[in-house]
């Protein structure tokens, strides 16, 4: 499988032609399907891409499709970036999301906890507006930010359909 | 022919306690624009620790040092200094390294593979590689693994840790003015810190109201970008006797010790948790001493809330309590456990750890660099006198506790003795 080189918000992204599992991820992702390692030896999901399970150490995995949605778990508001590529865009958020998939297995405190900056439904920064409307509890779904050939960034977006927690947990000062 | 079976009970940890220790100490001045490279910086920080130590040149055979490819190898700063090792090795990697590296010195000298061992960290951390993530850094094509972090612009540590100190507030319900209070009393200790590159006060108001950074970072709960470089030297107690110091020994030492998952370590919780939970385990029973006998602490304060996690996780107070304890005045000089009294990364000067065991090693012989006037017999007199300009020195310490960090998922620590 060849590599990959494309550009994100003018950032150059590569992808080596050895990398074959971040290929297979973001392959999935350009197809706006999100998929998960699945561990041949004991069945558990896995984020981000690895060579093995960390559960069973079983090298053997098979790609299984994950439905992209969950919940904020923590999150960071950036206001001063310090890569050019965001100065344009901030404040942008960075979401840490559990994904409902798993979660809590194989013990309470784990969770295929997903990374994704938060965006509009086309996959775009959100803006300033909505950022504020989103903190730990905000129930998100997930989108795509289409890159260049088999390279799409999974991203986060307010889920409007889901039922939204009363008090959200932002951060006290604005 | 069969050697005869050895009977070596490797069951226990407790034989090492006290049998080695810090010797020397040494790092440049602390600056924004060095104008040297780190080959001159870390010369000169070696060069001064030798020099504080009493040591002869010949007498330093073993060397290690930490860097993240903006440093230079131990080959050339042994070279420039004339010293004809019989052990090196450069290691990658910044914070956490230090007391990592003192536990790797120790294993050196007890497999007999050398018998003095100098650590030095150099960096151009403001003027070449900068330590924010700007510049060069973050210029970089983003490959690979990077697709998951950088790409979404999660680079910086202040960014990647982040979701840790966040999700402490939402568990524990710690506030912005609590954890604030870390910057006011490092600030304070390096008002008397000759040394410190910001030697200004800042009061929790003062945290409070500078800018974002990323929340819940404020300018002010970051520590300080420079150029420096740093050193200590480790030997046997035997050997430390010859040496010019009142012995500082180390009790017990911890290295790198990880939460699961460090290629993620967020898929593992709870995250508000960091490694000084696992390390606490190690650190505490090799040393034989608890929180309790800890007179003074170096918490690394990458930022005020890297401090207050490893003080919580490690034991010196309840978990979730960490805002109170570094908020009621426990940690200011005067208080009941000093934390970081040159001021640390927040205001000293920022070496990936170094300067915190360095302000120990001084501390331990009372003989912190401070404000103080020098007596007739050439030793500073200590006045305790906390206020700005004046004493750093606590009274009467016997132990001290440094908690390295490199991220939420690795620490490591070293608990240090008076001899």
């Amino acid at each position: 499988m060849p590599g990959i080189q494309a550009t994100y918000l003018g950032m150059p992204l590569q992808l080596a032609d050895l990398d074959h599992e971040n290929l297979d991820y973001f392959r999935h992702c350009a197809a706006h399907d999100f998929h998960l390692q699945a561990c041949a030896g004991c069945g558990r999901l896995r984020y981000p891409p690895t060579t093995a399970c960390p559960w069973c150490m079983t090298l053997e995995s098979t790609w299984r499709q994950v439905e992209g949605k969950g919940a904020v778990h923590s999150y960071t508001e950036v206001h001063h970036a310090i890569q050019p590529a965001f100065r344009e865009h901030t404040p942008y958020m960075v979401l840490l999301v559990d994904l409902d998939t798993q979660k809590g297995e194989p013990t309470p405190d784990e969770a295929l906890r997903v990374i994704g900056n938060l965006c509009m439904p086309d996959g775009r920064l959100a803006p300033p507006d909505v950022v504020k409307r989103v903190g730990i509890g905000t129930r998100v779904r997930m989108v795509f930010a289409d890159v260049g050939e088999g390279l799409s960034l999974p991203q986060w977006t307010i889920d409007e359909t889901a039922t939204q927690p009363t008090n959200v947990w932002r951060y006290p000062q604005e | 022919m069969p050697l005869p079976r050895q009977e070596v009970d490797a069951t226990t940890p407790k034989y090492l306690r006290d049998k080695y220790a810090i010797v020397g100490v040494g790092e440049t001045t602390y600056a924004r624009g060095s104008n040297k490279t780190t080959r001159a910086l870390g010369t000169w920080a070696v060069r001064n620790a030798i020099l504080d130590a009493g040591l002869k040149p010949s007498d330093i055979d073993g060397m290690l040092d930490y860097s993240g490819g903006d440093s230079t190898s131990a080959t050339f700063i042994s070279g420039d200094l004339g010293l004809r090792l019989n052990y090196y090795m450069d290691v990658v990697g910044g914070g956490s390294s230090t007391e990592a590296l003192v536990g790797i010195a120790i294993g050196l000298i007890e497999a007999g593979c050398c018998k003095t061992v100098a650590i030095f960290r150099s960096m151009n951390g403001f003027s070449q590689v900068r330590i924010g993530g700007t510049g060069a850094r973050s210029a970089a094509p983003i490959s690979g693994d990077m697709l998951h972090n950088r790409a979404y612009g999660w680079q910086s540590a202040g960014q990647s840790f982040a979701p840790t100190f966040m999700r402490h507030m939402y568990d524990y319900g710690t506030t912005p003015e609590q954890v604030a209070h870390v910057k006011m009393f490092h600030s304070n200790h390096a008002s008397n810190n000759p040394k410190a590159y910001y030697k200004k006060r800042f009061t929790v108001e003062d945290v409070i109201n500078s800018r974002f950074i990323c929340k819940p970072l404020h300018l002010l709960d970051c520590c300080v970008e420079t150029d420096n470089a740093t050193c200590v030297i480790v030997t046997s107690a035997e050997r430390a006797k010859d040496c010019k110091h009142p012995l500082v020994l180390i009790r017990g030492v911890v290295g790198r010790c990880n939460k699961p998952r460090l290629d993620m370590h967020y898929q593992h919780g709870p995250i508000s948790t960091v490694a000084g939970y696992y390390a606490k385990n190690i650190l505490w029973p090799n040393s034989g001493v608890g929180p309790e006998d800890i007179d003074a602490t170096g918490s690394y304060d990458a930022f005020t809330f890297t401090t207050m996690l490893q003080l919580e996780d490690y034991g010196f107070c309840k978990k979730g309590e960490g805002g109170h304890y570094v908020s009621d005045g426990t940690i200011g000089l005067g208080g009941k456990r000093p934390n970081n009294t040159s001021g640390g990364h927040l205001c000293e000067g920022y070496t990936h750890g170094m300067n915190m065991v360095i302000e120990n090693v001084r501390q331990l012989r009372h003989d912190a660099d401070d404000y103080c006037p020098i007596g007739p017999d050439g030793k500073r007199q200590h006045t305790y006198d906390y206020r700005e300009g004046g004493c750093r020195q606590v009274k009467n310490i016997e132990v001290t506790a440094n908690l390295g960090w490199a991220n939420p998922s690795t620490a490591s620590s070293m608990v240090m003795r008076r001899g």
